[in-house]
């Protein structure tokens, strides 16, 4: 599978540079290698999702408990969460820190993964949401922890997109 | 059986354990009997009170855990029951009040009312216990048993279509938030 083990390794690794212990997922392709991971880590707690949204509450509920979380998801799922993301995060004003496969983008083969692809960016706009896109590996470490300390400062929810040139390897 | 009278019975395990409710009424009634910084209210994304409670059991094992859930709520986020029995945190005890109904939109009859059994829904997700009470005696009993299990239970009490006449109270969203996360917080030093 042409996913990167090595940029999946560094995104690892970034986020437990960060301090995270509990990492909410929902399965896809570009996250099979973090998801894997986290799951073989004794030391972070994975929770699988039957959908993107209950992320949200699992992270919201350990961010008021004192423990640092990520979410991954892809961008159809960020779709599928935005209620939870207004409604719970915003308006808990919840350092929400969430890592977005930008699925549809320059590259896409799946046609039914094209349409999430043009309108995530805009969306993230509308809601005000702070994020940044990783496309290289050196981009990887400093604009996670870039990312989480703004979301702490500002107490809001942020997002990393993990763009194709990073995550998938034609 | 009355939700008030309900949320009254259990009262006295409300204030030794964390608490997380839905919006609206149940929110404004555990307040009219009294607030706590470790109770927290989520005030709005339907649904997500189950997993807000995940989130901190599974945060925090030595806490006890209650999630006051209603009907409306848990059908707009069933998977969470299936993702709840999945991690399965024994300090966590999730009780539905089901009125079969969206009460505070107008009354509009929920699923719940033409025979959708919430119990029998988290039983078939896998919650290792589950209980549907009708009586004030019924749900002391299944409570005092859960916490004795010590096992994720779903208990599902079935309560009369009332509640009070308002839901904004005076405590504000945010001033919940962050007293409920310095209480904490401050149980940080109380760890076993």
């Amino acid at each position: 599978m042409p996913v990167s083990t090595d940029n999946s390794t560094l995104i690892y690794r970034a986020l437990k540079d960060a301090g995270v212990r509990i990492i909410s997922a929902l399965p896809e392709t570009w996250l099979v290698h973090l998801i894997r991971m986290a799951e073989d880590d004794q030391d972070m707690t994975l929770v699988r999702l039957a959908k993107e949204e209950e992320g949200v509450g699992v992270s919201t509920g350990a961010h008021l408990a004192g423990a640092k979380s990520a979410m991954l998801m892809q961008n159809h799922g960020f779709l599928a969460a935005i209620n939870g993301i207004v409604s719970c995060g915003q308006l808990y004003r919840i350092p929400l820190l969430m890592l977005i496969s930008q699925r549809g983008s320059f590259g896409e083969r799946d046609p039914w993964q094209c349409e999430g692809g043009g309108v995530t960016e805009h969306v993230l706009e509308a809601l005000r949401i702070p994020f940044d896109r990783l496309e290289a590996p050196e981009h990887v470490g400093k604009r996670i922890a870039k990312a989480q300390t703004l979301a702490y400062s500002a107490s809001r929810p942020v997002a990393l997109l993990l763009c194709r040139d990073l995550m998938w390897e034609d | 059986m009355r939700r008030l009278d309900a949320i009254q019975a259990i009262y006295p395990e409300l204030e030794r354990s964390i608490v997380v409710t839905i919006m609206g009424a149940v929110a404004a009634e555990v307040q009219s009997i009294g607030h706590r910084p470790n109770f927290f209210y989520l005030q709005h994304a339907m649904g997500l009170a189950s997993s807000v409670g995940l989130g901190i059991a599974l945060a925090r094992p030595d806490l006890p855990v209650i999630v006051l859930d209603g009907d409306g709520s848990v059908l707009m986020n069933l998977g969470g029951l299936t993702t709840l029995a999945r991690y399965r945190p024994k300090n966590l005890i999730h009780l539905i009040f089901d009125n079969e109904s969206l009460l505070s939109v107008g009354g509009f009859p929920t699923a719940t009312s033409t025979g959708s059994d919430l119990a029998g829904i988290a039983k078939a997700a896998g919650v290792p216990r589950t209980a549907t009470v009708r009586s004030l005696d019924e749900l002391h009993a299944q409570f005092n048993a859960a916490q004795r299990a010590g096992d994720l239970t779903t208990i599902v009490a079935k309560v009369d279509a009332v509640g009070p006449s308002g839901y904004v109270t005076d405590l504000s969203l945010l001033e919940n938030r962050y007293q409920f996360a310095r209480y904490m917080k401050e149980q940080e030093g109380a760890r076993p």
